[in-house]
């Protein structure tokens, strides 16, 4: 680890104020920091927020909207980052309720990103008196933010000795602030890195202080390049303390309706979880050899969803470099602790070589992308992209997606050794995947134009090398101008959607439909789809509403849960989490309210979009790639499949065609499944054919304010 | 023949389990649920129940991933 030198602090701006105590998820005040002009201000939440918009993301997209204009872009001032939690956010009794979601314009879509991450930061900023943290202005000189909720003080700091690479900022500041041990866990830490200032792709990390390990560990806010804004503002860090958290910090409504949720969902971890996906030994990264064996696994840039060699970055394999034995949850209390890292890992390359750090995971999208995607089948380079990306602040999604479009091109000819700068990023050469991230980290060489992600590669490529603008549209993995995250949807029409039918861009936490789709065959018609692109988004988005993670709602599950008439939805959990917010909040509601809350939500950031100039039907088209094959050989890798899907449903005679008229009948038919997809889903979410909220689904919704009904009325 | 998840027809070969039902498939995913003409079937039986000739099969692959 680097030395820590004696840090100079110059206070910019300060404020000073009384936390305002939690009542039932509550504090009723929201933090206003603005780093251009020096401002620190409370703001109310208003009834409107609490009954529309609920918090986390909610109150993070109503922050966003009153704080920008219609032609603000991510590099302005103006634009802002909000954090929130959400009011169960900060429950210690449940598994998987300490999230925090970060809204901000992209700088990879121009529209708005929402992102769903763990670590203390969104509760220990609730308990220290604040609902949501809303970020704006762009300071003149680097600077940090610090929000000490024990004694009720805000400052905007100068800190020129403070390091900006998340490892080494992390450390450095709690070990400066912190006065006792005990004050170190009740600290958390927002950066980016370096890397994040010099690409779109910058991801933010967010610390949790793992008292094990007596270290802070780090967890991603990663798509949609937040990171980036976050440098753009010339902002370092941004720091929360509070005072202690109790069992009762999040002061609710009814607390023994939460615990009796509490311990059935504990009981059933503790049961099932060996059995059933192993979270607590190997997080998500049992999903390799699983998508490997569904087809699924991104292979390649995407051509294949299998590969011989991925059982050298299986689960097992993950198992012996994980500590086992650690409570791994990044918030208090999650018995499911998938959060797993690897110890005592030693730097190979880069500026950062021969030091010892801990590694924060890697995760199943990080092992698919950075790995199978890129036909990197080894998992050493794979940990040493793993901690560039999180020190640098560089989302190991785009990364893993972005490279894996170069190789394609390289090995296409789009590249070559002179264009890249002698990297010869062909798929399978880590070195060379290494070196561009390095790139990516010190503003150099070829790393420059990759960091700026595939949608402006594209661009590039085609106006600077003469590139085939088609080809270029049909394998690079973006839609929107935000990268695939990592499963295969060739197969599955409805997951085409999931990806593609979405308010941010292709990220799987709105709808991950390909095991009900593809495999199971639960949703044959376009109905079916459609309502499954319906429930299945809005379910999601409520966690971002209340502060809670996906993961404990179906990667787990209770033994009865097979005989239940909607096995899918996991009808018990759904329950806990009415239980839960009707307990935190004292609010009663029942489970058709999850979706209404969200709907109000979902279609207000549609709207939001809109207004920013896009979020209408063509922009959520997605490449080919994503929907069949677009080479000779993928489909000739493939050739039963597709051929039965000729003779089945197109009634062709697959011996009497090229491979190239293959490729081109089952392309029309496939695009055109897609068009329909789109019908049928904006009709079932009340939207127009042009993928519009129509003004009655606002007003069903109670989002009917002026200015979103004036957004609307100039696309009707 | 037997149909798996209404769509796919699987040739039915005498004392077929549903253990070897799933090989046959590939479905390796642990977290499933199977039905046979509708009866839920229990892990611990799928080494032993034999699956009948003209069954309808389901095996229900509960959401992973994300
Ligand atoms: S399930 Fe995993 S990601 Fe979710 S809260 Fe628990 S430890 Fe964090």
């Amino acid at each position: 680890m680097s030395k820590q030198t004696k840090t100079t602090r110059r206070v910019l701006a300060e404020y000073t104020y009384e936390p305002a105590s939690v009542e039932k998820g509550y504090t009723g005040q929201t933090l206003y920091v603005n780093v251009s002009e020096h401002t620190i201000a409370a703001k109310p939440v208003t009834d409107v927020m609490k009954d529309k918009f609920i918090g986390g993301r909610g109150f993070g997209l109503w922050l966003l909207w009153h704080g920008v204009k219609d032609e603000t872009r991510w590099d302005d001032p103006e634009n802002e980052i909000v954090v929130s939690s959400g009011p169960c956010g900060g429950t210690t009794q449940y598994p998987g309720a300490g999230k925090s979601l970060v809204v901000s314009i992209s700088p990879l879509t121009n529209v708005v990103v929402d992102s769903n991450v763990g670590g203390h930061f969104g509760p220990l900023l609730k308990f220290a008196g604040w609902d949501a943290l809303e970020i704006q202005g762009k300071a003149e000189k680097e600077v940090i933010v610090v929000i000490d909720g024990s004694t009720g003080r805000i400052t905007i700091e100068e800190a020129p000795d403070v390091p900006v690479d998340t490892h080494l900022v992390g450390h450095w500041l709690i070990n400066d602030m912190a006065e006792s041990e005990e004050d170190r866990y009740y600290m958390s830490v927002i950066s980016a890195g370096t890397g994040a200032e010099h690409t779109r792709m910058g991801c933010l990390n967010f610390s949790l202080y793992d008292r094990k390990r007596q270290a802070p560990r780090f967890k991603q806010a990663g798509r949609g390049g937040i990171g980036t804004v976050f440098r753009d503002k010339r902002i370092k860090a941004v720091v929360v303390k509070s005072d202690p958290v109790r069992g009762d910090s999040n002061a609710p409504a009814d607390p023994a309706r939460i615990s009796r949720a509490g311990i059935r969902l504990h009981k059933e971890i503790h049961g099932y979880d060996n059995e059933q996906c192993k979270m607590r030994v190997t997080g998500t990264s049992y999903l390799v050899q699983i998508m490997n064996d569904y087809d699924l696994l991104p292979v390649h840039n995407f051509r294949f969803g299998s590969h011989p060699d991925s059982p050298k970055i299986k689960r097992e394999v993950w198992e012996d470099y994980f500590t086992q034995g650690l409570p791994d949850g990044c918030w208090y209390g999650c018995t499911l602790a998938c959060a797993h890292a690897v110890d005592g890992y030693t730097v190979r390359t880069g500026p950062y070589q021969g030091e010892v750090v801990i590694v924060d995971g890697p995760e199943y999208e990080t092992i698919a992308g950075v790995g199978s995607n890129c036909g990197i089948f080894d998992p050493e380079p794979i940990l040493e992209i793993n901690f560039y990306c999180d020190t640098y602040g560089i989302d190991t999604i785009s990364f893993g997606t972005g490279t894996a479009f170069v190789m394609e091109c390289y090995e296409a000819g789009v590249l070559d050794r002179e264009k890249t700068g002698g990297l010869e990023l062909r798929f399978g050469n880590a070195d060379a995947a290494i070196e561009l991230l390095h790139q990516m980290g010190q503003d150099e060489g070829f790393g420059k134009i990759a960091g700026q992600g595939i949608r402006r590669m594209k661009e590039y490529f085609v106006r600077e090398y003469g590139a085939d603008a088609d080809f270029l549209n049909d394998i690079g993995m973006e839609a929107k101008g935000l990268e695939y995250s990592e499963y295969v949807t060739k197969e599955s029409l409805a997951q085409q959607g999931g990806y593609g039918l979405t308010n941010k861009g292709p990220q799987h936490d709105e709808a991950w439909l390909i095991f009900m789709d593809q495999v199971s065959n639960l949703l044959p018609t376009f109905d079916d789809k459609a309502e499954a692109l319906h429930y299945f988004p809005m379910f999601r988005t409520w966690f971002g509403l209340c502060g809670f993670c996906k993961l404990p709602w179906n990667d787990i599950s209770p033994p009865d849960n097979k005989y239940t008439d909607e096995p899918a939805k996991i009808p018990e959990h759904v329950q806990n989490y009415v239980d839960l917010f009707s307990g935190v909040t004292g609010r009663e509601i029942a489970k058709e309210d999850l979706i209404t809350m969200s709907e109000a939500v979902y279609n207000f950031q549609r709207v939001f979009n809109i207004r920013l100039g896009y979020g209408l039907r063509d922009h959520d088209d997605v490449p080919y790639r994503s929907q069949g094959p677009v080479t000779v050989e993928e489909y000739e890798s493939r050739t039963e499949r597709y051929d039965k899907q000729l003779q089945e449903v197109l009634g062709l005679d697959p011996a009497k065609m090229s491979t190239e008229e293959k490729v081109a009948a089952l392309r029309e038919y496939r695009e055109g499944q897609y068009e329909k997809l789109k019908d049928a889903v904006y009709e079932r979410r009340g939207w127009t054919k042009n993928a519009v909220p129509k003004v009655e689904t606002l007003k069903r919704l109670g989002i009917d304010f002026p200015d979103v009904v004036a957004v609307v009325q100039k696309h009707l | 023949m037997i149909r798996v998840n209404n769509r796919d027809e699987i040739e039915w070969q005498d004392g077929l389990t549903v253990s070897d039902l799933l090989e046959r498939c590939r479905y390796t995913f642990a977290h499933i649920i199977v039905k046979i003409d509708g009866e839920v079937i229990l892990p611990e039986e799928y080494d032993t129940r034999v699956i009948p000739d003209g069954a309808q099969v389901h095996v229900i692959h509960l959401i992973a991933g994300g």
